[in-house]
């Protein structure tokens, strides 16, 4: 079939539970052939779409279509998707062949067939030899092979997977991930991938889809999506990345941490507010007296391959990645290239992201408790 | 010594004062259950195989082909009993939860609450509104209808087991059912189940272990009914039951009624040890 044909169309989506958004007007085409990452924090929507793709959750408002075909109100047995739930959801009183094969005795497939195909299946998922093993029996990544043997071996257009991958522990999810890109590849279907876990998204994708607040932010591929984010949210969301208040006093120029820098960004008014992205792997340090800035390092972290030191200049946070080490309360100076400044309209998430006191929104809400005590 | 001997020696040691608190804790409980149940047991089987005079006889076991219709029946009447109950109660324990966690408590109690009251007093309740001139023909002939014979019929006696056993069927049902995780039956819809696949291939067989418990619990009371059978079936159902305590409260024959009371026990305990085979095969254990 071909690449570039629209597969599933979201068309202006809304849904609500007990009077909560939980997407709002939301649209998106997704290629046939496509390894689709819908990527967001908790509650951002994600799992909603792909249930109501897989027919799980009907939308309030707006329509859903496959292919051509509009498929509002299609029960999901009926619908030519397949589904990896989030815990695998295998059935406890088959055995591994048993559930593999539950699509295709479904549909009455003669049973030499599905003997062949079942095998087959466990072949691609390197399952050999555990046909007659108990589900309970199994470790968490053979659950996972039999989860995604049991989806696939029914051909689906597209499979729907539910943060496959969250159960598992670290280098088992890396060869996972691995696998199931081969697995796409290999069969050349859809692949709609949710995951909160932006290293995972970066690396599987073709397309991510960055959502928050039941919205879309962004779509674009790995390196768009990280190079070119939007908005605060997807620069904080995405990777590390310090976050600025900045002005454009001309085209090729942006003002930000009292210093005027050259950029490669044009087309804005003259002296628009902006928000100013720089990646943490992207500043030179520099002795003091050569540095564009300088601040003084009040944190060191070794993290094997680069130390992580946070920067204070005038009050603002920096986040810098370095392989020279510097000394805790040492004045450093920072050197950054205009390719490496990154300048954004301002947004609703201005503001909220990109300082390092904390790393998260959590430790931020955690460290304010004591001020408000006091106040009562 | 080394340590992974010393190790042996302590989880040895705190092992056998593991054991010996459990039976300390046990001991009440072994001193209840022997003297009880165990004791009677051998009661009625040292009765059953004496005469009045209380030497041993095996006559009492010659005597039991007298009975054997009364067996039957009894068997006859509780499997009806069962399957009537077990119908009834299986899309009820569904139903219920698919209900908020409010109304499942409400339906709960509603279900328990004919457990708490005595068996005399429903069944004269029970009574009261089939009766030849009882609450239901009343009202047929207010509405102008014909009176129905109810009481003293065979429908009676199963319609009194149903309502005295339903709550025993409903709570395992409810207890397997309300456990089957609802990802599964998406999973079943997933791969091409509309609702009656989904119930064939994922939540029978995986409620199986609380039908095995359910059908157990309501046919082996329903087997040895008595009581019930009287009031409501009159002489028109004979249980064992009844057979059982007529013949145990003449000193006359005593000793028949024990063995017709042990031969019913090994009878009931055969289908027991059949159902548990069920249930292992199963994977489910028993409630």
């Amino acid at each position: 079939m071909n690449q570039n044909q629209k597969l599933i169309e979201l068309h202006d989506v809304s849904v609500s539970f007990d009077d909560q958004k939980v997407l709002d007007a939301l649209s998106l085409s997704i290629r046939d052939g496509e390894f689709v990452t819908l990527l967001g924090p908790s509650g951002c929507g994600k799992t909603t779409t792909l249930r109501i793709i897989a027919g799980f959750i009907e939308p309030d408002e707006g329509d859903v279509f496959f292919g051509s075909e509009r498929i509002n109100g299609v029960p999901p047995h009926k619908r030519q998707v397949n589904t990896i739930f989030q815990r695998y959801a295998l059935f406890p009183h088959y055995n591994v062949f048993d559930n593999v094969a539950y699509g295709l005795r479904v549909k009455n497939v003669p049973k030499a067939e599905i003997h062949e195909r079942v095998h087959e299946m466990l072949r691609l998922v390197n399952l050999e030899g555990l046909e007659h093993r108990k589900i309970t029996k199994l470790s968490g990544g053979q659950q996972q092979r039999v989860a995604v043997a049991r989806a696939v071996i029914n051909r689906p257009k597209v499979l729907l997977l539910d943060e496959p991958l969250a159960a598992l522990d670290l280098k088992l999810r890396k060869d996972m991930q691995r696998e199931l890109k081969n697995i796409q590849k290999q069969l050349g279907i859809t692949f709609i991938f949710v995951t909160h876990d932006q290293e995972e998204a970066l690396s599987m994708s073709d397309t991510v889809v960055v959502m928050d607040g039941g919205r879309i932010q962004q779509v674009g591929t790995p390196t768009d999506i990280y190079n070119e984010p939007v908005n605060a949210f997807v620069a904080d969301f995405i990777g590390e990345s310090n976050i600025l208040d900045g002005v454009m006093p001309a085209d090729y120029k942006a003002t930000f941490a009292g210093h005027t820098f050259d950029c490669l960004d044009a087309g804005f008014t003259l002296g628009e507010a902006v928000d100013v992205v720089i990646r943490p792997e992207d500043v030179d340090i520099v002795a003091p007296e050569q540095g564009m800035l300088t601040g003084v390092v009040t944190s060191v972290t070794f993290l094997g391959v680069h130390y992580e030191i946070i920067v204070d200049i005038r009050g603002f946070k920096w986040m810098i990645q370095t392989t020279d080490y510097c000394g805790e309360g040492e004045t450093v100076g920072l050197s950054i290239e205009p390719d490496a400044i990154h300048i954004m309209k301002k947004s609703e998430y201005s503001g909220r992201y990109g300082d390092y006191s904390t790393f998260s929104d959590e430790m931020e809400e955690i460290n304010q408790i004591p001020e408000e005590a006091e106040d009562d | 010594m080394t340590d992974a001997k010393m190790r042996g020696v302590r989880e040895r040691k705190s092992r056998t004062r593991k054991k010996g608190v459990s039976l300390l804790l046990n001991f009440p409980y072994l001193i209840w259950l022997s003297l009880f149940v165990i004791v009677p047991m051998f009661i009625v089987a040292a009765y059953a195989f004496t005469d009045a005079s209380g030497a041993f006889t095996l006559d009492n076991f010659r005597k039991l082909s007298v009975y054997r219709e009364n067996i039957f029946d009894s068997f006859v009447y509780a499997l009806i009993a069962t399957a009537v109950t077990l119908i009834l109660a299986y899309p009820f324990a569904y139903f219920m939860t698919k209900r908020s966690a409010a109304a499942q408590r409400v339906m709960m109690m509603l279900v328990m609450l004919p457990m708490w009251m005595n068996l005399l007093i429903l069944t004269y309740s029970i009574m009261n509104i089939i009766e030849t001139n009882g609450i239901v023909n009343n009202l047929l002939v207010a509405m102008g209808m014909e009176k129905v014979q109810m009481i003293n019929t065979p429908g009676a006696v199963v319609f009194g087991m149903v309502y005295n056993y339903f709550p025993y069927m409903v709570l395992p049902l409810y207890s397997v059912l309300s456990k089957i995780d609802p990802a599964l039956l998406e999973a079943a819809a997933d791969l091409g189940s509309g609702g009656p696949s989904r119930f064939r291939r994922v939540i029978l067989p995986l409620s199986m272990p609380g039908i095995i418990s359910g059908i157990t619990m309501v046919f082996v009371p329903s087997v040895s009914t008595f009581y019930i059978s009287q009031k409501l079936g009159g002489t028109s159902v004979n249980m064992i039951g009844d057979v059982i305590e007529s013949l145990v409260n003449r000193v006359s024959t005593r000793n028949l009624g024990a063995m017709l009371s042990l031969v019913l026990m090994v009878v009931i305990l055969i289908c027991i040890m059949i159902m548990n085979r069920f249930s292992d095969e199963e994977g489910g254990i028993m409630l």
